[in-house]
């Protein structure tokens, strides 16, 4: 796995290692089979997209949007929000009026 | 009945809404089994919503949608019913909120009919990345009725009731369906519609629109919808005013078209055009080589980036798809999120992930942002020259689902070819039928400047309307 920094396309090794790697990141656990189905393709899309690279946008700014978009500030007070019933109606997992989540800290 | 004719009709009295709403009913529960354009529909919650008007009409209730029924996007929030984006990871989420555009049509008097079939999180050309039951294409059971906003188009083609679709476009989704199915569609500059309550995919690019049987209808909805909401901070600060467009010129693309390869799709759609001379259009060629050869890749770079940040929210707590709690953090959301994302959503998180990573984020996402900026300046020339675009809205008539199982990944993604430009650019484009090939139906796609959805539809209803 070769990891570099630059403005122009990398053409890192994209291996095993690598996915496993982006997926733990993503936070999904690979089967083999998946693995097996997804590298060949993983290659094939980022080696596509990488024309991208022939495209000379040295002088250009990003778009974040495609249309200008400005700060949009509104006064701060208070409005009607979801009741604490409504925020929790869609979970089997609450206690006490609260969401309920795994442990944060292995024991 | 048309739309704007229902409409009228029922706030004359002269039909009955309730009466409507048990017709279209019956159809849905007859053919859904069927063609699967749905993926939630209560009955009773159609007619209690019919019987409601009623009431609220007698009292003196108006509106441009009056007891006009409207299919919603899966992905679009609708009101305590299940809204999931086509994805297990959101089964049994139902939201305690209506989208915005979902509140403006219900007060314009729409009766909203249930939630439309569609890729999962609109990851896909086809409507077959789904956890539900893949829609069919109701001009053909083998073929498919294009993605990702599937369940839209085959509804609007398939009924023989009045009736409008909400629909949402990122790449797309909007006019491959519309052009698959043989109805009219339109999907409105970036921030023309308010995203609040649309499941997100991709912000930048993330687009609510309509459809209908005719450029005329689809326009209604999207007038009703349309307009500043200070729940999204990204919408624009525009009214709707029917504006009518009179001897445009229309620009073809010519890079494009060299690159779609079935010359007779090309000739049905050529020929479509040619008849806007008798509206006194000046047709001719203009360039747009970077869009033909880098939108692609700059589209699906953003795309799955974006993609990939917004699905980390899902994770089995707060609502969706949960398991028992078991295990930290890491190893619970790992869990779910490995048994709930489809094929098509791990592969799109995985190659968004990769591309916004410390080392990679510069060459790939903002490389692709940079893109843009370039994309749109070769679109901004063109209209100085122009006032709209016109090209084929798929370089293929619905494929089979046969045919589509051949197809890899990143051919799937090539299919998108003639949408994504204008898509990744936030340009307004309309699609209307240009005639059959092969007994399915041929899109004409036409592309306007930015904030000139109400000329464009005006010109794509004229042209619809010439034989």
């Amino acid at each position: 796995m070769i990891l570099q920094r630059s403005d122009s396309m990398p053409k890192p090794k994209v291996d095993k290692e690598l996915l496993i790697r982006v997926a733990q990141n993503a936070r999904l656990n690979l089967s083999k089979k998946e693995i097996d189905v997804f590298l060949p393709q993983f290659k094939a899309v980022l080696e596509s997209f990488s024309k991208i690279d022939s495209l000379d946008v040295e002088n250009e700014e990003p778009s974040f949007q495609p249309l200008p978009v400005k700060n949009v500030f509104r006064e701060d007070k208070a409005e009607k929000s979801l009741t604490q019933e409504e925020a929790l109606s869609n979970t089997k997992h609450k206690k006490d009026g609260y969401f309920k989540g795994p442990k944060v800290v292995s024991e | 009945m048309n739309a704007i004719e229902f409409a009228k009709a029922v706030q004359n009295g002269n039909v009955s809404v309730l009466e409507h709403a048990h017709k279209i009913v019956s159809e849905i529960e007859k053919k859904n089994k069927k063609f699967s354009h749905f993926n939630s529909f209560e009955k009773n919650y159609v007619i209690a919503q019919a019987e409601q008007l009623e009431k609220e009409i007698k009292k003196g209730k108006k509106g441009k949608l009056l007891g006009v029924p409207i299919s919603i996007k899966d992905c679009i929030c609708v009101k305590g019913i299940e809204s999931r984006a086509g994805s297990k990871i959101l089964s049994g989420y139902k939201p305690v909120f209506d989208a915005t555009a979902v509140e403006k049509a219900k007060k314009e008097g729409a009766i909203i009919l249930g939630k439309t079939a569609q890729d999962e999180f609109g990851f896909g050309t086809f409507s077959v990345n789904t956890a539900d039951k893949i829609p069919l294409n109701p001009l053909d059971e083998e073929r498919s009725c294009g993605g990702s906003s599937g369940g839209a188009a085959g509804f609007t083609a398939l009924t023989e009731n009045t009736h409008l679709a909400m629909a949402e476009s990122t790449g797309g989704s909007i006019a491959c369906p519309a052009s698959f199915c043989g109805v009219s569609s339109i999907t409105p500059t970036y921030g023309l519609v308010s995203r609040y309550g649309l499941m997100d995919y991709a912000n930048s690019l993330d687009k609510i629109g309509s459809m209908g049987k005719t450029m005329e209808e689809a326009s209604l909805l999207l007038e009703v919808i349309s307009g500043k909401d200070l729940k999204d901070s990204t919408s624009l600060d525009f009214s709707w005013k029917n504006v009518k467009s009179t001897k445009p010129k229309i620009g073809l693309p010519k890079e494009l078209f060299s690159v779609i390869k079935d010359e007779k799709l090309k000739e049905i759609v050529r020929k479509k055009i040619d008849r806007a001379e008798q509206l006194g259009a000046k047709i001719e060629e203009v360039s747009l080589p970077l869009n033909t050869e880098y939108g692609i890749s700059a589209y699906y770079l953003i795309a799955m980036t974006e993609a990939s940040t917004n699905l980390a929210k899902y994770c089995g707590m707060r609502y969706g798809f949960e398991e028992k709690l078991e295990g930290t953090f890491n190893e619970y959301f790992s869990k779910v999120r490995s048994s709930a994302f489809g094929e098509e959503a791990k592969r799109r998180i995985l190659l968004g992930t990769f591309a916004r990573m410390s080392g990679f984020r510069d060459a790939y996402y903002l490389r692709a942002m940079k893109a843009r900026t370039k994309l749109i300046k070769e679109y901004k020339t063109a209209f100085k020259k122009v006032d709209f675009l016109a090209f084929p809205a798929m370089p293929v008539i619905a494929p089979k689902f046969s045919e589509i199982k051949k197809l890899s990944p990143l051919q799937h993604y090539q299919m998108d070819l003639c949408t994504v430009s204008a898509n990744l650019c936030g340009f307004p484009h309309a699609t209307i039928n240009a005639g059959s090939l092969k007994e399915m139906p041929v899109g004409l796609m036409l592309v306007g400047d930015h904030l000139k959805d109400s000329e464009l539809v005006s010109f794509a209803s004229q042209l619809e309307g010439l034989k």
